[in-house]
């Protein structure tokens, strides 16, 4: 096509930007979690706490990962369709109890030390939870989002509340009503590189977190469907008579939304060993705060978003308040929203309220 | 779209036989269309005389076969005081959700301060021992304060930032309460809040847990207090202003509405109301914990006004009584049916499946769920709409059309 060479209009901003922010926000926490180590314990000065600041550092890159590939479906479906995807927090949560299904039938319980088998069984397992979770979300915008695509504003957000109670109850009912054990199969070797020490699930989930989205990030920029839905988003009728497929390019941006959210649930399995029915809410929640934060419909941003509020619960945590953290997001939410409601990236926004 | 009703036949047939069938019209016709214009022009009356008559016939319809089966009068005058709380929280989020179109998600917060507040007001916690009666006001005041609060910095934004911004905050206030346990006493909640006291009036005397009956009366009072309220409200000049904004924000604020305040005022009053059944709530349950505020209660409060049709006060009070009898007794009672036919477990597939030994209670938000998307999908004015909502939804081109060719004859 001759018309790749056309001038890009990103829904994203420029990924550079975002990168730079993202080293500057890293060099400050990693100052504030060592003052905070080094504080909260009284032998430790601020050199010696770095190691220990370091270990909740990566716990917070790690945390903020997952925040951030769920963050991903919410702002591609709001830059979409302008709706808060509700189930999408839920969709998360079904992607770990697929992932735990799946490793528990094929009979693992523990950690996988051959490292071909361990390869294998985790493509297998990301494999089926995308791509079952993928199909979910089509399913719920075929059966429930589109005939309201036109309704008044209300009505698809109540049906996104109805779906989200759907799937958690179905979870609920028929699995389990309470905590289940994943299987934890990557081993737990810490890799040290000098005075630098991460231990393997950390270092997979980072690298896991960072390539799908680098891969969504040049889905979006580079290909022709990336393209349809960038033009989708930012004028659909447009769009339609320029002769894209509206219905195919709203079913593929749920598809890969809700694929993301299922990887981020596989890794929710891997990385704490548990779920439960009912995590889907605080975690969409969270992520959702994420999107708002690192500006709306836009992918970098969210992504930059679901580190920040992993560091916040990390920082919160270490301080001795974690039972706070959720106040302290939801807070930050209703702040970004009143002070900046175009986000940390500040894209303009139509408001077609 | 006119194309359709113009090659058709011509509706004067129809229209034709409407007209002598309207002569026609048998004497309990006339007589109802005589009761609806004379309720029509006083409403206060026909609330109080029809939430009397509704008040009045409920102990007896209890006492009747198969549902004397299922408890006794008491246990039942018990869960209906109950029903009531949901009622009460129904008509209040109806004022958010269905007249000015705002999606409050938090909305069991409100009512959480409201219970909180009374728990303040009356118990060995803080030692005060304010009166029930004065109580319902403050917590009233204090929950519109907190909507207030949230509502100013939030209602400048588009609408479906509110639905997160409210959830949040529905999540924060338990978080908060629990948490702060120096003022709150934590998990356990605080225990012990005085029970009201009618002052020997009417002879009633003792509220407590072995008398329900006194609860009753005092829910069906505060409905219809709310009921009134709110029928005015909606008449008036703010009602409109409610509907305007709901429909289009944008022409009402250049008609010279102030969006900003008129959706502040529906956002407290919706606030005020649920703080108002918190306190009853309160004032019932005897105890107050962080547990009993949860999303849950924003999301049943939901389901019961997206049912009973947004925007009628009495189809959303419906659908709030019939939606609580449904889960305090329709469920308990389906499962208790179910078991008594001993179905033998039967084999289904791999799974061996024993309809005896399902908990139906469990299904409660599943239901609650798929009747939110089934009605969002199928009937979004919900089982007993509104008249204005019902056109606006149901009006198909020949619909139109024919109103439109009404107008030309007459």
């Amino acid at each position: 096509m001759t018309g790749a060479t056309a001038r890009r209009r990103s829904l994203a901003v420029p990924w550079r930007a975002p990168l730079a922010a993202i080293v500057a926000l890293a060099v400050a926490y990693f100052v504030i979690l060592a003052g905070i180590v080094s504080d909260s314990s009284q032998q430790l000065t601020f050199t010696s706490a770095i190691p220990q600041a370091q270990a909740q550092f990566i716990n917070a890159v790690t945390i903020g990962a997952i925040y951030a590939l769920i963050a991903l479906g919410y702002t591609m479906v709001y830059g979409i369709i302008e709706l808060i995807n509700f189930a999408h927090g839920e969709i998360f949560m079904c992607g770990s109890f697929v992932s735990w299904w799946l490793l528990t039938t094929l009979g693992f319980s523990g950690a996988i030390t051959d490292p071909l088998l361990l390869v294998g069984v985790l493509l297998l397992a990301f494999a089926v939870s995308m791509v079952v979770m993928g199909i979910v979300g089509v399913v719920i915008e075929r059966l429930a989002y589109r005939r309201l695509r036109n309704a008044p504003r209300l009505a698809p957000l109540i049906t996104a509340i109805g779906v989200s109670f759907i799937l958690q109850n179905i979870v609920f009912v028929v699995v389990s009503n309470s905590i289940v054990t994943t299987p934890q199969i990557i081993p737990n070797t810490v890799l040290t590189f000098g005075f630098f020490s991460i231990s393997l699930i950390n270092l997979f989930v980072i690298i896991l977190a960072v390539g799908l989205m680098a891969t969504l990030q040049l889905f979006i920029s580079r290909t022709r469907l990336g393209r349809a839905m960038r033009s989708t988003a930012i004028d659909r009728d447009a769009a339609q008579l320029m002769g894209v497929d509206i219905n195919t390019t709203i079913a593929l941006t749920f598809f890969v939304g809700s694929a993301l959210a299922g990887a981020a649930g596989v890794v929710q399995g891997l990385y704490f060993g548990i779920t439960v029915f009912n995590i889907g809410f605080q975690a969409g929640l969270k992520a959702f705060t994420a999107a708002v934060l690192g500006g709306i419909g836009n992918t970098t941003g969210a992504a930059l978003g679901g580190f920040v509020i992993g560091f916040l619960e990390v920082i919160s945590s270490v301080w001795g308040q974690g039972r706070w953290s959720e106040a302290v997001v939801f807070g930050m939410l209703v702040l970004v929203l009143v002070f900046r409601p175009t986000g940390i990236l500040g894209q303009q926004l139509a408001d077609r309220a | 779209m006119s194309g359709r009703s113009g090659t058709g036949t011509p509706p004067v047939a129809a229209g034709g036989t409407g007209r002598s069938g309207r002569a026609s019209s048998p004497v309990w016709r006339v007589a109802l269309g005589r009761v609806r214009a004379y309720m029509g022009r006083h409403q206060s009356l026909s609330i109080v005389i029809g939430l009397a008559l509704f008040a009045t016939a409920l102990p007896f319809i209890v006492l009747l076969p198969p549902l004397n089966g299922f408890g006794t009068q008491k246990d039942f005058i018990g869960g209906f005081a109950d029903a009531g709380v949901f009622v009460l929280l129904a008509i209040g989020l109806n004022v958010v959700v269905g007249f000015a179109g705002l999606l409050d998600l938090g909305y069991a917060a409100f009512f959480a301060i409201g219970a909180y507040t009374y728990a303040y007001g009356a118990s060995p916690f803080s030692g005060l021992d304010i009166p029930f009666w004065p109580m319902l006001l403050v917590g009233a005041i204090v929950a519109a304060m907190f909507g207030v609060l949230l509502g100013a910095p939030t209602l400048r934004l588009r609408g479906d930032y509110l639905a997160i911004v409210t959830l949040g905050f529905g999540e924060i206030v338990p978080v908060v309460f629990l948490n702060a346990d120096t003022y709150t006493n934590g998990t356990n909640g605080i225990t012990g809040l005085a029970q009201p006291s009618a002052y020997g009036l009417f002879g009633v005397n003792g509220f407590g847990f072995t008398n329900p009956w006194p609860y009753f009366l005092t829910v069906v009072l505060i409905i219809a207090v709310a009921f009134i309220f709110l029928y005015r409200l909606q008449d008036s000049r703010i009602g409109r202003a409610w509907v305007a904004i709901r429909e289009d924000e944008l022409a009402a604020a250049s008609m010279g509405i102030n969006t900003v305040t008129t959706k502040l005022l529906a956002f407290s009053i919706g606030a005020s109301t649920s703080g108002l059944a918190g306190v009853f709530y309160a004032s019932k349950l005897s105890i107050v914990s962080p547990d009993q505020f949860g999303f849950t209660v924003s999301f049943t409060a939901l389901a019961m006004v997206v049912l009973g049709g947004m925007g009628n006060i009495w189809g959303v009070a419906a659908g709030a009584f019939i939606v609580y009898e449904i889960q305090a007794q329709g469920l308990k009672q389906l499962g208790a049916f179910v078991q008594s036919l001993h179905i033998p477990t039967f084999a289904l597939g791999p799974m061996s499946v024993d309809l005896g030994s399902i908990n139906f209670i469990n299904f409660q938000y599943l239901l609650y769920g798929l009747a939110l998307v089934l009605m969002m999908l199928l009937r979004p004015e919900g089982l007993f709409p509104s008249r204005r909502r019902r056109s606006e939804l149901h009006e198909s081109p020949e619909e139109a059309a024919e109103s439109n060719e009404e107008l030309v004859q007459a």
